[in-house]
């Protein structure tokens, strides 16, 4: 580097200047400061909150378990085993001790089918006898990599494909908890991811337009955003949901969904679209681009929209939960997604009542992951905010 | 205060005008109307369909008019207490809600009580002695509150009292008060049940609220007039109740109005799981029979609820404030 770039008090400049030749870089000034762009100032900011990191973590593995479904999950989530109803989580060992001695096999007990003597009802328990080993990479049943790629190669998987293995345990068809699981966090997250785009559209737009105007169109939008605020969410939303034709195919279903929902949910990213708008179109430079003779669109775009970028995405990133856990109660009431398709929700729709949960307690596991995954994203929210605007002290 | 009410409530009607033609198309959405429904259901049960009544119902509800015209007529027939008719449990909407209307209202307001009552003190709690061990607890727990749908909270504690206590806490009588006369010994039945729902329903909000009061009560503590206070020798803790706390309540007030779409809301789930007679189970029943008219009246009746009550919280905040009251601030 040849230029001499201001440092960051002027004694150190004085400084520099005193001592160096003109043409020189003092090796004095550390010329990491002052010059880092806002978005590495943003994500030096946002390292700072531990907790944000690690739920960063959290979430980027959820996400890949969402985008490999078909990989993680050991058995085909619609494949009904009648045999193995309710059958309890099995607890993954990976030192296998045999006689020969320690050696580093994972692998699962199996089951052992009681019969209760005065219920006359079957229970399961666990063999430790009967030992189920797992290869990884394993082969078994065909799926679509990215929903493109046929192929049939498993994270992990028995050995003997017809073995049991349930580590999240079997619900009321024999199907694998785990599998069904891996597979409604793929319908559950992107439920949310595009339900925050669509609202994010709606809300950048509407508020943006309303915040840059002003006037009657402000007006008139805000009287609406206070409108759909004082509702309750849940019945409006139920009352949509419930119009929909009942023949609709999954897809469609999962479209209008999410159209409900964002529908809904854009008043929040609207309102603060706004407000950045009102408080930008104050600003010296908005004005001096105006005068300069630039489009609206050029002002907005080219001028406006990277002073918030940072903003929105916050905001949007807060929307994402909210808008999960509406959809795992809309399907949890039945008014959602509906069977064949999985998400958390309908998941949880078979542990409804209580005898259920009493024989399959394990039914509620889908439950922790929505807890931990929205607990994540609203962590991950805060650090956002706390990092979107890294010049406030 | 007066010209303050009169606009408050003209911004109310203009509201509810607003809420009815989102309901009414909420109503039209399902293909079909009202009496073609009404038809299939008849003979769905076997009953034969009495032509005279069917032209009476297309008459009465102007069924075959332009729809401005239908709405005019669903919504005046509203406006003289006539929410229409049930045809899924054959019996109009205005006997179904008279039945279940006290237990929903009592069981929601018990709910926004207990919400403020336990949130404003932990609120103060945590604020004032931030970073300590009991604030670091109340923010955990106002984190789980949040990211605990309110239906798997009511699921996990109807497990939990049914697996370690061998209690069902669904319902909120034992059968034989379900249907007695209202007298002491009912009303602790009611007292022993209600404990559940209303312990899932404040629980989310709760969370919102002490994290509003403790931000608000941050800020305040952090101004010069506190410091003077302590200077001039008040005690801290009736420094702390007389001034910041006072401050920092404020908007907490204008709070309810979204803590009633809040608590309506998560009491709709909440009633389902935990199987209340309260007008949820009603709605949820109309819906997934696209019983349109029971359901748009439910809708109704429960926007109605939430905007009497933000009415309330901004009247009680003007009250408070003087500048909310001569239009200088909005309420906000």
């Amino acid at each position: 580097m040849t230029l001499i770039t201001p440092a960051d008090s002027p004694e150190d400049r004085i400084g520099a200047v005193r001592d160096t030749p003109v043409g020189e870089v003092d090796p004095r000034i550390d010329h990491s400061h002052g010059t880092e762009s806002q978005w590495q100032l943003i994500r030096r900011r946002f390292a700072k909150h531990r907790l944000a990191v690690i739920s960063l973590w959290i979430l980027g593995l959820f996400v890949f378990v969402a985008v490999f479904a078909g990989f993680v999950a050991p058995n085909d989530p619609g494949n009904v085993k009648a045999r193995y109803t309710y059958a309890p989580p099995q607890a993954l060992h990976f030192i296998d001790r045999s006689d020969e001695g320690w050696s580093f096999r994972p692998h699962v007990y199996g089951y052992k089918v009681e019969i209760e003597p005065e219920a006359l009802r079957r229970t399961f328990v666990i063999d430790e006898e009967k030992k189920i080993y797992l290869t990884f990479f394993k082969r078994s049943w065909d799926y679509k990599l990215f929903g493109l790629i046929p192929t049939d190669i498993h994270l992990l998987g028995p050995e003997k494909t017809r073995d049991p293995f349930y580590l999240f345990g079997a619900d009321r068809l024999g199907r694998d908890m785990f599998s069904r699981l891996v597979y409604g966090t793929q319908i559950s997250l992107s439920v949310g991811l595009v339900g925050v785009i669509m609202s994010l559209v709606l809300g950048v737009i509407i508020g943006g337009a309303a915040g840059y105007f002003g006037g009657w169109f402000d007006a008139v939008t805000q009287r609406a955003i206070e409108f759909l605020r004082s509702l309750p969410t849940i019945p409006l939303w139920m009352g949509l949901a419930a119009a929909m034709p009942s023949d609709w195919s999954p897809l469609q279903t999962y479209f209008a969904i999410t159209l409900i929902l964002s529908f809904l949910g854009w008043t929040e990213l609207a309102r603060v679209v706004r407000g950045r708008f009102l408080a930008l179109n104050g600003e010296d430079y908005v004005a001096a681009a105006r005068y300069d003779g630039c489009s609206h669109l050029r002002v907005i775009v080219r001028h406006m929209v990277p002073a918030f970028t940072s903003h929105i995405i916050t905001a949007a990133s807060l929307a994402v939960p909210a808008m999960i856990l509406a959809e795992t109660a809309l399907s949890f009431l039945g008014l959602g997604l509906q069977a064949p398709v999985i998400s958390w929700g309908v998941l949880l729709q078979e542990a409804q009542n209580i005898r259920t949960l009493a024989t399959a307690p394990w039914l509620l596991l889908p439950g922790a992951a929505i807890v931990i995954a929205v607990l994540a994203m609203n962590f991950i929210g805060d650090g956002l905010r706390d990092a979107a605007d890294p010049y406030a002290k | 205060m007066l010209s303050y009410l009169s606009r408050r409530l003209l911004t109310m009607i203009l509201t509810l005008l607003a809420l009815s033609v989102v309901v009414f198309i909420v109503i039209q959405l399902p293909p079909g109307d009202f009496v073609t429904s009404y038809i299939a259901s008849l003979s769905a049960s076997g009953e034969s369909v009495d032509q005279d009544t069917i032209i009476a119902l297309r008459e009465r509800y102007k069924l075959d008019a332009p729809v401005l015209v239908q709405y005019w007529a669903w919504l005046s027939e509203i406006l003289v207490g006539n929410f229409g008719y049930s045809f899924e449990m054959q019996r109009p909407v205005s006997e179904i809600f008279s039945q279940r209307i006290g237990i929903s209202l009592a069981v929601e307001l018990t709910a926004v009580v207990v919400m403020w009552a336990v949130s404003i003190p932990i609120g103060i709690y945590s604020a004032v002695n931030q970073y300590s061990v009991g604030d670091y607890v109340a923010t955990i727990l106002g984190f789980l509150g949040l990211a605990i749908p309110n239906f798997l909270f009511a699921l996990v504690l109807m497990y939990i009292c049914y697996n370690w206590f061998g209690v069902t806490i669904t319902g909120l009588f034992s059968p034989e008060y379900m249907n007695a006369r209202w007298s002491l010994d009912r009303f602790l039945d009611f007292a022993s049940h209600v404990w559940a729902p209303i312990l899932v329903i404040s629980t989310a909000g709760a969370a919102q609220l002490v994290r509003v009061l403790r931000a608000n009560l941050l800020d305040e503590l952090n101004k010069p007039y506190v410091l003077t206070a302590r200077a001039k020798g008040l005690s801290r803790r009736r420094m702390i109740w007389r001034y910041p706390v006072r401050v920092a309540m404020n908007p907490l007030v204008s709070t309810i109005g979204w803590v009633l779409p809040t608590v309506i809301s998560s009491s709709f789930v909440t009633a389902i799981v935990l199987n209340l007679p309260t007008l949820s189970p009603i709605l949820l029943r109309a819906l997934l029979s696209q019983d349109m008219y029971l359901a748009g009246a439910l809708i109704m009746f429960m926007g109605l609820l939430t905007l009497v009550g933000t009415l309330i919280s901004d009247l009680l905040l003007a009250w408070i404030d003087p500048r909310i009251r001569l239009g200088m601030v909005g309420a906000n």
